[in-house]
């Protein structure tokens, strides 16, 4: 039997961004205008969202510790932009253009995953996060130390000016599809195989999975993603800077994806929200000598999240007060006409139990204990 | 053809300076039970991990249905059709029980459907998605887990986790079943349970199933021929009433 809305509610996130999308698509295209630091800062989170969502992929569901997601990024934002600038010439400055250099940013990160993805078959845990890490570096060194007719040098690259009315349009459409691949590939059975990776790597060997080639799909992917970011980040800013792509940012995308609880989509895209939201309201209020602060607050409000989230101490408080009990509150005064009355008989088709197995893989933590409903 | 479906030939394996199997010649019939006994540290599991390509012998060779397994990998060697479950239990935790099964069906080639086609949701995933699911709860009713199928795969109880494992290997449509101490930690009522359970694995699916076990009732119980290894040598092979009164088995396992 199956809850009603259980299907809305897996795909409520996805429906939210594109509502939103729509929403902002249709004013834009009948002429209203938005404030261009708004156009940027949506920009930010859609850049941020496709980033966290890739990760998660990699850290998330297969289970590999990666630090060098911003040098994927940076990879498609250097090929991204570097295309686009000879491109904009012959092409002229329309989607064309920006599909083309979409498509030349995303492949050179993934050849790029393809790169990482073969030693993270070798070496696990910190081992491979070391690699990615110094994967991250050389990338942003050799991009600083090119030659400026290539890539720009120290100075950076410089990309064509664009009509910014419409980019936010297509980075949201593209959160769509980064969201879109990554949800129905891991709620498949290619998916199931990442997972069974993480779970437990030699049963999952011994079951006749195959490691290599679910390693590397898991690997190529995020990176493709992660390079769509970096070319949107090349239309987004005026020129592309390697400092930009440190392993601060690396660690930064991590965050999102560590906060928004490991292997959960939509927490991956609040918390990328969120913490972009976050990191530009603080830039822009404090200003001058406060600058100095911007670090330093972030920080103490991560750290207040991740306690509130796992300290032993405040869990009375989080059963009580958090989203899945207030569900459970308003669904209780409004009694389900069509529920099973005699408990005793049919206990295991009580409608309130949770339907486990379509929550599988969209959210792995807080299902501790709660048994199953029935299959659909 | 030897007449053999599993079969080893001079099996060793030594890491560093112990010898932990060594010139091992185990014959498997086909349909049937049988059983690998030893004390502690005798080198069965060894002998299962050879098996299973998770250890790579040093000498020898394993021929599963005439075909040379030999050097490859665990996941390929279980996709020829050498499935097993673990001594120490390695289920997918965070996985319900179905999926757990759905797993091991990954690789029929009945359920074949390309990353492509599960990303888009093309018709082949959702008809695959539903076939493979059927198919789960079918193997799921004979280990009486079918009720169980949606909680998580950590919160069964422990002769359940033991079931689950032995009903996601046999998903895997394996020719021979290696089981690795299956009675282990449980009570006599649930071992009786166990025995049942896999004599009708036998009979439904026509299984070779190889087991390692340490309760000789059990064994004696179920098993028709089995294998003693004692320091990672062949001490005896036989018909199971045979072996298990033989001398040297019993001084083997009682000392002496």
């Amino acid at each position: 039997m199956k809850r009603p809305g259980s299907k809305l509610k897996h795909h409520l996130h996805f429906a939210l961004i594109g509502g939103i999308t729509a929403v902002l698509g249709v004013l834009t295209l009948t002429g209203a205008r938005f404030d261009s630091s708004l156009l940027f800062l949506l920009e930010k989170i859609a850049i941020s969202i496709i980033l966290a969502v890739s990760l998660s992929l990699v850290v998330g569901f297969l289970g590999e510790l990666s630090l060098g997601h911003a040098g994927f990024m940076c990879v498609g934002a250097y090929l991204g932009g570097k295309v686009s600038a000879l491109l904009v010439p012959l092409l002229g400055n329309g989607p064309a253009a920006f599909l083309v250099s979409l498509a030349a940013g995303a492949g050179a990160a993934a050849v790029c995953g393809i790169g990482i993805g073969i030693p993270a078959l070798r070496l696990r845990g910190d081992y491979l996060a070391i690699v990615t890490l110094a994967f991250g570096e050389i990338v942003k060194s050799l991009f600083q130390n090119s030659s400026p007719e290539s890539f720009g040098g120290a100075l950076g690259l410089d990309t064509p000016r664009y009509d910014k009315r419409y980019l936010f349009l297509f980075a949201f459409l593209l959160v769509l599809l980064t969201v879109m691949v990554v949800q129905n590939l891991i709620r498949s059975k290619h998916g199931r195989a990442i997972t069974a990776i993480r779970d437990n790597e030699i049963a999952a060997l011994s079951c006749g999975i195959n490691v290599t080639k679910y390693k590397l799909l898991a690997f190529t992917l995020s990176a493709a993603f992660a390079g769509v970011a970096g070319v949107l980040y090349s239309y987004s800013n005026y020129t592309v800077q390697s400092l930009r792509f440190g392993y601060n940012y690396s660690i930064e995308i991590l965050v999102m994806v560590v906060l928004g609880g490991m292997g959960s989509i939509p927490g991956a895209i609040l918390s990328a929200t969120l913490i972009t939201f976050l990191d530009t309201q603080l830039a822009a209020i404090l200003t001058g000598d406060l600058a100095v602060l911007q670090n330093l607050l972030y920080a103490a409000i991560l750290i207040a999240i991740v306690i509130y989230n796992n300290a032993p101490a405040l869990k009375g408080f989080r059963d009580k007060y958090n989203l899945a009990a207030l569900a459970k509150k308003l669904r209780r005064s409004a009694p389900d006409p069509a529920a099973v009355r005699d408990d005793a008989a049919k206990w295991d088709v009580v409608p309130t139990k949770i339907d486990m197995d379509e929550l599988l893989s969209v959210d792995i933590a807080d299902r501790g204990h709660q048994e199953g409903g029935d299959d659909p | 053809m030897s007449g053999y479906i599993l079969e080893t030939k001079k099996l060793g394996i030594s890491f560093g300076g112990l010898t932990a199997a060594q010139d091992v010649d185990l014959r498997i019939p086909k349909e049937g039970i049988y059983g690998l006994i030893g004390p502690n540290g005798a080198g069965k599991t060894t002998i299962f991990n050879l098996l299973t390509g998770v250890y790579q012998p040093t000498t020898g060779q394993v021929l599963l249905d005439g075909q040379d397994l030999t050097g490859l990998g665990p996941d390929k060697i279980c996709r020829l059709g050498l499935a097993r479950t673990f001594q120490n239990i390695r289920l997918f935790n965070n996985m319900t029980v179905v999926r757990n099964v759905m797993v091991g069906l990954q690789n029929r080639p009945e359920y074949a459907c390309s990353v492509i086609e599960s990303v888009l949701r093309l018709p082949r995933h959702r008809r695959v998605e539903g076939q493979m699911r059927q198919r789960a709860k079918d193997l799921l009713r004979i280990f009486g887990l079918e009720e169980d199928r949606n909680a998580l795969a950590c919160s069964l109880p422990y002769g359940k986790q033991r079931k689950l494992e032995i009903a996601r290997a046999l998903a895997t449509d394996p020719k021979v079943l290696l089981l690795d101490e299956p009675a282990a930690g449980m009570n006599p009522h649930e071992t009786e349970d166990l025995a049942n359970t896999i004599r009708q694995i036998r009979d439904d699916f026509g299984m070779t199933i190889l087991l390692i076990e340490h309760d000789m009732r059990f064994v004696a119980d179920l098993c028709d021929q089995v294998t003693v290894l004692n320091f990672g040598t062949i001490l005896a092979q036989g018909s199971t009433q045979t072996v298990l009164q033989d001398p040297a088995v019993i001084k083997a396992y009682i000392g002496g």
